[in-house]
């Protein structure tokens, strides 16, 4: 049926594109007009792009048409808003950049431009990507589809909600301490965060530049694997980014994970987590067992410093990369008649509490007579926890955590205190910390219908394996799909 | 006298763009003369979500400079971020290197007439330039096309002692920079920058004094003229108790004193830190020896080979050497044949930077191609023109840029040499001074010159002064 065209997956969608049966518009209309049906109760999205989707549909029919269809024509995506679109608002968010047009795309735009996807609209998030619940927008919360008085996580909330409430059939975001997977856990869809240079960067405003990395949020693993092949690879405009060569991702979808080793950290299964979530992971580690896998103990000795030395190390190079939000050459830009008030009235009235708090705690970090103690030292710890991985990989394949300690929590819940909502990625700041790619697959409910995400976490450039593995969970698994109900 | 108990201590940091064709992290074009704006691009102005890529050919430049000033390059460097909040500096940090600089160490050679002596660095590494403000009347406007230019920063030791010694260094230097065509070297256009700590101390201590800071100097005079007046003023305050204030100034130009800046601009912390866009630099060996290979011939080996090949003298060597154009110009002109370099030597120290000078022009637009010049002195020395003739026709030649055979020949400027005609005019003239001819030949030798004049005179200025000399004395003799 037409109306339920938004609840397909990509691969569903792609088929049924190539085979005619449906048209790249239909299906475009379809998502618009659920978008249109559910947005006011969700927020997910700052800036909507109807017309420009629709063209962008229009075109891919033609292609399709014409035989010329590339591997995701018609495909309609969410684009979280700290992805410079050229001619589309960009505002990550913040009202310093509320109406910034970037006249470029990023590369990964410009890649999903040539691949044919259509892009629905700019989704919500935590204002330069620094949350972990979309409450830090300018533009306000987005809620979770799951349960409207919950926070939909952070920082792609838009990104994950979209997705999740089937506003679009898959969605582009950015993690840096967890910002795909805790969002993703917290809808209950899948998010990808992949290794640490495997896609470019250009064009991501950027937030913490050794950290940040694009991924999809999507309705299965089969479909974020797809959006990975078309985003991943070289980009010379980008000094970080790996020339590896990219698989074809879906082709290491064998479904087969019979004698791999799953790594379990002990330092992981801690006070703090829900009863649930430790059930529900615990749960999905026998599933895997079942299926032929080996579950292994290890250790990640240096865990408990992971959340400080994020916190230093994001914080002191977002202070530097939002030095750029000046009022001169673009964006907000307050009156003033010197120099300095200008930059003092523009910053203090553009950027929000917790940018401003992030960005004095950088900037101290840096400062003469702290860095040794502050900035250095975390990077020699982050050293620590990527040699802990290091030495956990030679026992097992994958590692297997939980996302997040709780599961969504409700809106302004931990708003009050900082350092509780720093603890919600407890789990996930690690694996930037070692640049490693990081998979969240829904795995349970707890008992008032939340979703729980369980988290795969791979070696460099193992992307495939954590796929692999994810999929057959979701198989196997087979953990039953709740429509949002809105 | 009190400044004779003091000396100077003298460092100087020089910056000067580097002559790439684009920018150091982007494609721009990095010349200048264009519009202000038009050589912009997201990266150079520090839009949302850009990144930087390095530009190999700014690399190469600066390993050269680490070349010519024997400085050590390190195989691994790093960028690193420098925060500071400016109009012109779009990221709000420049992209430096701190820690790991590309090069440390090295020296360069002043020749302190005749006593050359080393003046050591400390260290040699690349950033990129900020835009420039522009002050009106109620505001202020910035041109990004400087932001993004490559620059390299070389830091001295506190190894000058002297106004005149830094004026060598600085002129050493850009010689240098010009050489290995990695610099315009030209101070008054800003791709050419220098700023200079001085302190003072008795003449028998070796710990340093206070230093101060200089900027806003635009050329080499001004540089030496500073270090005059602050090394003065340091003198005067320690001789009267005082201490030195650790203070940047601010040359002024006009009033040709310094002053300290404004307290308001506070010492900056500039909060480095290793650029995590950029991956350290690793330059392989292979790469460094290509670029050590790749190197020109550098000032000091040039003066020292044209002295030796051509017996030039230590003077002159400095004086052709020290633009490398002019030393190029120079050993084109001995490629004309000439028996006797000298003829070069003496040409090019005199017309042809007489010209350069005169007109203010590069020495393309100046003055004729070599292979032109190089005609007209071998003219000179086959007796075809004079030398007088010859400067007549060179400034000729400098503006209407035709060549050297033609113009001698369409302004008449031959000269005689055959003896039988200037014996002829000998006679006409002997045979019309009897007078003169008597009292000379009776031992009034100075009238000598007026018979040549005489001579020179009746052949409408064209003779040969040589052969008109030897052929005048004999006639005189009575041969």
């Amino acid at each position: 049926m037409a109306s339920e065209l938004f609840t397909l997956t990509i691969a569903e969608a792609r088929e049924r594109l190539e085979r005619r049966e449906i048209s790249a518009v239909e299906l475009t209309r379809a998502c618009l007009g659920r978008t249109a049906a559910v947005e006011s109760k969700l927020n997910a999205f700052i800036t909507l792009c109807a017309r420009e989707a629709m063209e962008q549909a229009e075109a891919a029919d033609q292609s399709i048409a014409a035989g010329s269809a590339s591997s995701l024509t018609g495909l309609p995506l969410a684009i979280k808003d700290i992805f410079a679109t050229r001619g589309v608002r960009t505002t990550c968010a913040s009202k310093i950049l509320e109406r910034f047009v970037p006249p470029y795309d990023a590369t990964v735009i410009a890649k999903l431009r040539a691949a044919g996807a259509v892009f629905l609209g700019k989704a919500n998030m935590d204002e330069f990507a620094m949350g972990s619940s979309t409450e830090n927008s300018a533009f306000g919360p987005t809620r979770n589809p799951c349960d409207l008085a919950r926070v939909s996580g952070g920082s792609s909330g838009g990104s994950a909600a979209a997705v999740a409430a089937d506003e679009c059939l898959a969605a582009l975001g950015t993690d840096t301490g967890g910002s795909i997977r805790e969002p993703a856990a917290f809808c209950g869809v899948v998010g990808l965060k992949p290794t640490y240079s495997r896609v470019s960067r250009y064009g991501v405003i950027a937030y913490a530049s050794s950290l940040d990395q694009v991924g999809p949020l999507a309705k299965t693993v089969r479909d974020a694997a797809i959006l990975l092949k078309e985003i991943a690879g070289v980009d010379h405009r980008d000094s970080t980014c790996s020339a590896r060569s990219v698989p074809n991702y879906e082709l290491a979808l064998t479904g087969k994970v019979d004698g791999m080793r799953i790594g379990v950290p002990r330092e992981f299964f801690v006070e703090g987590m829900e009863r649930e979530v430790e059930i529900a992971i615990r749960s999905a580690i026998q599933q895997f067992e079942a299926l032929g896998a080996h579950a292994v103990e290890i250790s990640l000795p240096h865990t408990d410093y992971a959340v400080a030395a994020y916190y230093l190390i994001a914080t002191a190079e977002a202070s530097a990369n939002l030095a750029r939000y000046d009022g001169i050459r673009y964006g907000l830009r307050a009156e003033a008649d010197n120099t300095l008030d200008l930059y003092n009235r523009t910053r203090d009235r553009g950027f929000g509490a917790e940018v401003k708090r992030r960005i004095m705690l950088g900037t101290f970090a840096l400062s003469a007579g702290y860095y040794d103690a502050y900035y250095l030292k975390a990077q020699k710890v982050r050293t620590l926890i990527r040699q802990d991985f290091e030495r956990a990989f030679e026992h097992c394949d994958i590692i297997v955590t939980p996302v997040a300690p709780t599961t969504a929590f409700k809106l302004g819940e931990k708003t009050a205190d900082p350092l509780q909502m720093y603890l919600s990625d407890i789990f996930t700041i690690s694996v930037n910390l070692a640049g490693l790619p990081g998979l969240s697959v829904p795995c349970g409910y707890d008992a008032v219908g939340m979703p729980i995400g369980l988290q795969l976490i791979g070696p460099p450039f193992g992307e495939e394996i954590i796929l692999r593995a994810g999929d057959a969970y979701e198989n196997s698994a087979a953990i039953e799909h709740r429509p949002a109900r809105l | 006298m009190a400044s004779d108990e003091y000396e100077a201590v003298i460092g100087l940091e020089v910056h000067t763009h580097l002559l790439t064709r684009s920018k150091l992290f982007c494609g721009c074009a990095a010349s200048f003369g264009v519009a202000p704006n038009e050589n912009v691009c997201p990266v150079c102005m520090g839009m949302p979500g850009v990144l930087p890529v390095l530009n190999r050919n700014a690399v190469e430049l600066a390993l050269r400079m680490a070349f010519a000033a024997h400085s050590e390059v390190q195989p691994y460097s790093v960028f690193a971020r420098k925060s500071y909040f400016y109009a012109d500096l779009p990221k709000g940090y420049q992209i430096s290197q701190y820690e790991l600089p590309l090069c440390k160490g090295g020296y360069i050679e002043i020749g302190n007439g005749g006593q050359p002596r080393r003046i050591r660095l400390v260290r040699i590494h690349m950033e990129e330039d900020a835009g420039k403000n522009l002050h009106e009347a109620d505001s202020s406007l910035v041109d990004f096309n400087r932001s993004g230019v490559p620059l390299v920063e070389i830091v001295s030791e506190p190894d000058l002692r002297s106004a005149d010694e830094a004026g060598a260094y600085l002129r050493e230097l850009r010689a240098i920079l010009r050489y290995i065509g990695a610099s315009q070297g030209r101070m008054e256009e800003g791709n050419f920058r220098c700023d200079v700590n001085v302190s003072v101390r008795r003449k028998d201590s070796t710990e340093l004094g206070t230093k101060t800071e200089i900027k806003n100097l635009n050329s080499f005079r001004f540089v030496e003229k500073a270090i005059g007046y602050e090394v003065a003023r340091q003198i005067e305050i320690l001789e009267a108790g005082g201490r030195i204030a650790q203070e940047t100034h601010l040359w002024d130009p006009i009033r040709e004193q310094t002053r300290p800046m404004r307290s308001k601009e506070f010492a900056n912390d500039y909060r480095y830190f290793p650029e995590p866009d950029l991956p350290p630099l690793r330059l392989a060996a292979q790469m460094i020896e290509q670029v050590r290979a790749s190197m020109p011939e550098l000032p000091a080996q040039r003066r020292e080979r044209l002295q030796r090949e051509f017996e030039l003298s230590a003077y002159e060597a400095a004086i052709l050497t020290e633009d490398r154009e002019i030393a190029d110009y120079f050993e084109s002109l001995l490629r004309a044949g000439l028996n006797n370099p000298k003829t070069a030597v003496n040409w090019t120290m005199t017309e042809v930077l007489r010209a350069i000078n005169e007109t203010g022009k590069p020495l393309d637009q100046a003055v004729p191609p070599a292979t032109e010049t190089g005609t007209l002195l071998k003219m000179i020395e086959n007796g075809t023109i004079s030398l007088n003739a010859a400067k007549t026709a060179f400034t000729a030649m400098c503006k209407s840029g035709r060549g050297a055979i033609v113009t001698v020949d369409e302004m008449g400027l031959a000269q005689v040499s055959d003896e039988g005609a200037i014996a002829a005019a000998c006679d006409k003239v002997i045979a019309a001074e009897a007078t003169k001819v008597a009292e000379y030949r009776s031992g009034r030798e100075k009238l000598f010159g007026f018979f040549v004049g005489q001579v020179m005179k009746a052949m409408g200025g064209k003779g040969n002064p040589k052969v008109v000399n030897e052929v005048l004395r004999r006639r005189l003799a009575g041969g």
